[in-house]
Parts: C-alpha cells; sequence; structure tokens
C-alpha cells in the first residue's frame, strides 16, 4: 500500500469515503444536491449583467453640464474607432515634441519598423516551422507499427530539444558566425569571424566562428530572431533520419546523434550555403551564376536529413522481415495511416513559414509568390503521386500520395522565389512522380529498409529541388543574390553557369554529409552498437527500450492488471455510463 | 441444453443479434477472432507492395438455449448471417452439461 496522504486515492481503502457499493444514487437525489449550485451559478450571471449594462450606460455620452467657466474649454470626450482608419497616425511617431517629428526622427521611426515588420516575421515563420516538428512525429509514428510508437514518437519529440542544446552550443555559430550583416534584421555586424582558406587565389569560408552560446558580442535581437529561425530549420533536417531508422535504432544511439548533427554536419553545410562560405561564393569567385542557391533549403535542410537517412539506414540494416530470402521485399503497414495524413498536413501548413519566412523579410513582398508556389508544388506532387500509383498498381495508395505531396513541398523548397506558378506546379509534379520512383529504387534494388520514405521524400527531392532553380528560375528575383549583380536565371532563361553550380551543390551535399555520417555511425557502431537486439525488435522497442507502451489498452497489461484488481486506480463507484441504446 | 456457437462476417453482428433478441433469445457472447475457412485469405496493397491477409476478423457469438429451441436459433442465425458471397461463416452446436446463474444459484434451462 502506497504510504502517506496519497493512500487513499491509490488503493481500495477509499471505498468508505464514497457511497457504498452497490447503492444506486437516485435522478431526483442528484437533482436536489446539484440544485442550490444552479442557483449560486444564476445569481452569478445575473450580477455579471447587470454590472455589465451599468459599465455600458457609462459609455453614453454624458448629458451636457451646466455651462461652466468659459475660460477652461472641456477637452472632447475620447472617441473610439470601430473601423479602423483613424487609428495610428503621427502622434504615434516617436518624437521628441509630441505630435511634430522632425524628419530624422521620422526615419528613424521608418528604418526601426522596416526592422520591426521583418523581425516579427522571421520570429512568426520560425515558429510555424517548429510546429513542423509536431507534423514530422506524427507522420513518421503512423508510418511505423503500433509496437513502437513510443520510440518513434519520442525520437521526433526529443531531437528537438537535443539539437537545440547542441545547435546553441556550437552549431549555430558554425553556420552563421560569419554571415553578417543580416541586411534585413537591423544590418547588426556582430557575426563576422568565418574561418577561410585560400585556394587558387580564391577565399573558401568553411566554418563561423562567432555566436557559440549565444554569448558576447552575439547577444543581440537580430541575432537571436536569427538563430530562432535557423534553429528550427537545423531541427527539421534533424528529425528526418528518425524516420527512415525506426523501428530498430538504439534510443541511446540516437540520443549522440541528435548532437552530431547540429553541432557538426548540418552547421557546416548549412555555412557554406546561407553563412556566406564557399558554395555560395562560386558566382562570385568563379562565375558560375549566382553561386550555388537554396533559398529555404531542399538541400541545406532536406537533402542533409535524407542522406544522413541513407547512411543511417544503409548501417542498421533492414527490419526483420522486410525481406525476403532472395531479396524481394515485404510490405509492413504503418498503423495509423489518419496519424501519417494529419502529420503531412501540419507539414505543409509549416511550409508556409518554412519557405515564404526564408526572406527574413516581411516587407520582401516576394512572399506572396512564394507562398503561392509552395501551396501548388505540394498539390502537384499529391496528384501525380496519386496518378502514378493509381495507374501502375491499381489503387490511389493513400501513403504514397502522404509522400508526394511532401515531395513536392521539399522540390519547391529551393527554386520557390524564383520561379512562376506554372513550373512550381511542374516542379510538384515530377517530384510526386519521382518519389514513386524513388521509393522503389531504393527498397526494390539499393535494398534499404525506409519505413517513411524518408530518404526518396527529402533526399531525391531535395536534389531535384536545386536542380529544378538551375533549370527554371525565371530572372524575376533575387537581383544581388550571393553578392551577384542582377537577377537569378535557369538554363531556361538564358544562364548555364547556374545550372553548373546547382549541380555542384548536391554533389557536395552527397559526398560530405554521407561520408561523415557514415563514418560517425560506423565507428559508433563498432564501439556501442547502434541497433537492438532481434529480441527486442521482435518485441517491439516499446518497453525494452522506453519502459512503457504508446498503446498500454492494446499491447499493455493495462486491462488485465485492472481485471484482476491490482491497479492503483479504481473506476468511480457510481458509474453513470451512459446506457446504450439502439 | 445446447451451446451454439456462430462464426460470421463482422458487420453482419447486428443483423444476427436483431434477429435473436426478436426472436425472444435474451443473452449472448460475441467475441472478436480471427480465421479463414475456403475463403483463405485476401490481399491488400501498402506502397506498390501485395501482401496476404491470412487470418480475416470474424465474429464469434456464443448462445446457449433449451433443447427445442436449437433449430429456431440456427435456422434464424443462418438467414440473419447470410449474404450469398464466400466467406459468411459456419454454425456449430455443441451439447452443454451445465449451467449456473451466479447470482441466484439456479441450474440447467433455468439458468440460460
Amino acid at each position: 500500500m502506497a504510504p502517506g496522504g496519497w493512500a487513499p486515492f491509490l488503493s481500495g481503502d477509499c471505498a468508505s469515503a464514497r457511497p457504498e457499493e452497490g447503492t444506486t444514487v437516485t435522478e431526483s437525489e442528484s437533482i436536489k444536491r446539484t440544485l442550490p449550485w444552479r442557483i449560486v451559478a444564476a445569481v452569478i450571471v445575473a450580477c455579471l449583467l447587470a454590472v455589465g449594462g451599468w459599465v455600458f450606460a457609462q459609455d453614453k455620452p454624458a448629458a451636457p453640464a451646466a455651462p461652466a467657466a468659459p475660460a477652461a474649454a472641456p477637452a472632447p470626450p475620447p472617441k473610439p474607432d470601430p473601423g479602423g482608419t483613424a487609428t495610428g497616425g503621427i502622434a504615434d511617431v516617436t518624437a521628441k515634441e509630441a505630435g511634430k517629428p522632425t524628419l530624422a526622427e521620422v526615419a528613424d521611426f521608418a528604418g526601426h519598423n522596416r526592422v520591426s515588420i521583418n523581425l516579427m516575421w522571421t520570429l512568426l515563420t520560425g515558429f510555424l516551422v517548429m510546429f513542423m516538428q509536431a507534423g514530422f512525429a506524427l507522420a513518421e509514428t503512423g508510418f511505423t507499427r503500433a509496437k513502437n510508437v513510443a520510440h518513434t514518437m519520442m525520437m521526433n519529440f526529443m531531437v528537438y530539444a537535443i539539437g537545440m542544446t547542441g545547435y546553441w552550443i556550437m552549431g549555430f555559430a558554425l553556420q552563421m558566425g560569419g554571415a553578417s550583416p543580416l541586411a534585413t534584421l537591423g544590418n547588426t555586424g556582430v557575426l563576422d569571424g568565418e574561418f577561410t582558406i585560400s585556394l587558387f587565389g580564391k577565399d573558401f569560408g568553411l566554418w563561423g566562428t562567432k555566436g557559440f552560446f549565444l554569448a558576447g558580442s552575439t547577444y543581440d535581437v537580430g541575432v537571436f530572431a536569427l538563430f530562432l529561425f535557423q534553429m528550427v530549420f537545423m531541427d527539421t533536417a534533424a528529425t528526418i533520419p528518425t524516420g527512415a531508422m525506426a523501428e530498430r535504432w538504439k534510443f541511446s544511439s540516437f540520443v549522440i546523434y541528435g548532437f552530431f548533427i547540429s553541432m557538426i554536419t548540418y552547421p557546416l553545410f548549412a555555412n557554406w550555403v546561407w553563412g556566406g562560405g564557399w558554395l555560395s561564393q562560386l558566382g562570385k569567385n568563379f562565375g558560375l551564376g549566382h553561386g550555388y542557391v537554396d533559398f529555404a533549403g531542399s538541400s541545406v535542410v532536406h537533402m542533409v536529413g535524407g542522406v544522413t537517412a541513407l547512411a543511417g539506414a544503409m548501417m542498421l540494416g533492414p527490419r526483420i522481415g522486410k525481406f525476403n530470402k532472395d531479396g524481394t521485399p515485404n510490405p509492413i503497414p504503418g498503423h495509423n495511416l489518419p496519424m501519417a495524413a494529419l502529420g503531412c498536413f501540419i507539414l505543409a501548413f509549416g511550409w508556409f513559414g518554412f519557405n515564404p519566412g526564408s526572406t527574413l523579410a516581411g516587407g520582401d513582398l516576394r512572399i506572396a509568390v512564394i507562398a503561392v508556389n509552395t501551396m501548388l508544388a505540394s498539390a502537384s506532387g499529391a496528384i501525380f503521386a496519386m496518378f502514378y500509383m493509381w495507374a501502375k498498381y491499381g489503387k490511389p495508395d493513400p501513403s504514397m500520395m502522404i509522400n508526394g505531396m511532401l515531395a513536392g513541398l521539399v522540390a519547391i523548397t529551393a527554386p520557390c522565389a524564383f520561379v512562376s506558378s506554372f513550373w512550381a506546379f511542374v516542379i510538384g509534379a515530377f517530384a510526386g512522380v519521382l518519389v514513386c520512383w524513388s521509393v522503389f529504387f531504393i527498397e526494390r534494388t539499393m535494398k534499404v529498409d525506409d519505413p517513411v520514405g524518408a530518404i526518396s521524400v527529402h533526399g531525391t527531392c531535395g536534389a531535384w529541388g536545386v536542380l529544378s532553380l538551375g533549370i527554371f528560375a525565371d530572372g524575376t528575383y533575387g537581383d544581388g543574390f550571393n553578392g551577384v549583380p542582377s537577377t537569378v536565371k535557369g538554363i531556361l532563361y538564358g544562364d548555364p553557369s547556374q545550372l553548373v553550380a546547382q549541380i555542384i551543390g548536391p554533389l557536395v551535399n552527397f559526398c560530405f554529409i554521407f561520408g561523415a555520417s557514415w563514418a560517425f555511425f560506423k565507428i559508433y557502431d563498432i564501439a556501442f552498437g547502434m541497433r537492438v537486439s532481434p529480441e527486442v525488435e521482435l518485441e517491439g522497442l516499446d518497453v525494452p527500450e522506453m519502459g512503457a507502451h504508446g498503446y498500454p489498452e492494446v499491447h499493455g497489461p493495462a486491462t488485465l492488471v485492472h481485471a484482476m484488481g491490482t491497479s492503483a486506480v479504481k473506476p468511480p463507484a457510481m458509474s453513470m455510463a451512459p446506457g446504450r441504446s439502439r | 441444453m445446447k451451446k451454439i456457437e456462430a462464426i460470421i462476417k463482422p458487420f453482419k453482428l447486428d443483423d444476427v443479434k436483431e434477429a435473436l433478441t426478436g426472436a425472444g433469445i435474451i443473452g449472448m457472447t460475441v467475441t472478436e477472432v480471427r480465421g479463414f475457412g475456403r475463403q483463405k485469405g485476401h490481399t491488400e496493397m501498402y506502397r506498390g507492395g501485395e501482401y496476404t491477409v491470412d487470418f480475416l476478423p470474424k465474429m464469434k457469438v456464443e448462445v446457449v438455449v433449451a433443447d427445442g429451441l436449437v433449430d429456431k436459433v440456427v435456422a434464424l442465425i443462418t438467414v440473419a448471417a447470410k449474404t450469398g458471397s464466400i466467406g459468411d461463416g459456419k454454425v456449430f452446436v455443441e451439447p452443454l452439461e451445465e449451467a449456473v446463474r451466479i447470482r441466484t444459484g439456479e441450474r440447467g434451462d433455468n439458468a440460460v
């Protein structure tokens, strides 16, 4: 019996505190009991209404008072502005003399306002991207089996906390430490440390050196806003491999991996593309278009996640029962399609932060084009995956439609700011078919087991996204991008060199990320082991790895424990279960 | 006393229940079961791959009745659970030695 004051609640001794077993509380008795409370509630509501009426009555203009002394004309009573047209004006501009700002004061205010809008936009879209963690958690857990849900869900859950910590310690510094000035976030120049090496007389930026722990001179609002935004992007990449490696990965190994990707591999590649590193300088240094352009992270975020997932899934090997002796694959259906579809929808919603937010500027009105391109590509991705599966296998496979929508979104992430709506739709449509091909290639040809299709959705379609930018960018946006004058054009609009840069990017991504991740996983596997034992895998990872069932009512002993009378929690003595009428 | 055990399609449970209660048969026990007969399993698709489901979900309805009611109950179940397609299920009848109503201690036909 539990000691202390909780004992009566936890054990069966509380029976005396309740009506005797078997006695029934009649309806009239219960009405008598609740009646005084109803009266009290009615009185309270009546009082509130009366007070409200009195307050409103005070709002009426007071009757004209008797003419007072003519010297002091009374100030006009404050007027409400229900239409909203009169609110905000010259009086709201901060000035030494209220209502009479100088030109310099107006200019100051306009500049502050611009940065305010940009900073608000960056934070708000960052919050949306943070919510994508929920989308990943649901999609990946829905695509895996019920015996592993606690494990799969908690990997997606903890990667947020682990990744953030690693990124704060050193990831952000490596990635953005040399990224200044932050043009849209107040031109703050504190992120000014980039480690570079000189080759062929050109500088190659490799990693940043400012901003460890966000301490020292990086204690700055612009930097903090950038940190939040970049952190949630990193977490998106970090959570992708948990899907491909689900149902067989040791949780302890996953924890170490969380620090590895957030502190080393992701920040380095992101620095090369977004932090002023060498890939972004390919245009300035070697005349390759605008350098490697990845607007919102088809490669920086998604391909990094997808390629890491490939290395991890290859290292772990397939789940027991995935492949037959002759190498043919068996389907292992996920346990909850509605959960996966909901996750996909949350991801699609979060993408409105992912892509439009990557302007880091609410005042950059291209965000309208970016948002529309993003949603169009998600639609065409889902539609073309649906038709492809329908035509090839006779049914519109639900899980591949979900993958198709995500594939469209991943692909449009890099080119979203640079293409017209027509090409956005085409890019998404091709991604929808490509993801089906890729899933089958990885499963049937490479014999790699990817329970959720993460490698195909994020890796393959991420690479397609950056390539498509080099083809379809139409030259309406991106003047001065990566320090190169004129707008960004793909090969169809007259700049083949941009496509060259777009080919170099994913090649570098694959070689570096795959190599580094493979080495990390291999060393860890030899030292500590990455995969759970076959017994654990067959039983399900929930209890052996996490200590708890995800669904105790289905797989666990919860219902039996209760029937055996050893349950600590007793049902209420007075059962009010509604009668089942039919 | 006989125990009648019917394995039926899950969506036919309501029809069978209504038929039996309508005829004054009070009380039955149902269990979700899985199995196959001549129907064998069926195939489903997931991510472009086909897989066979051998054990299909069925409902097992158990009714205990006095000997004189057996034919009537079996007929009711057979009619109510029938769709005419493969996989409709089976009805088994077995003799029962004893029944006890726990609350009153009644035995035999009085207890069912």
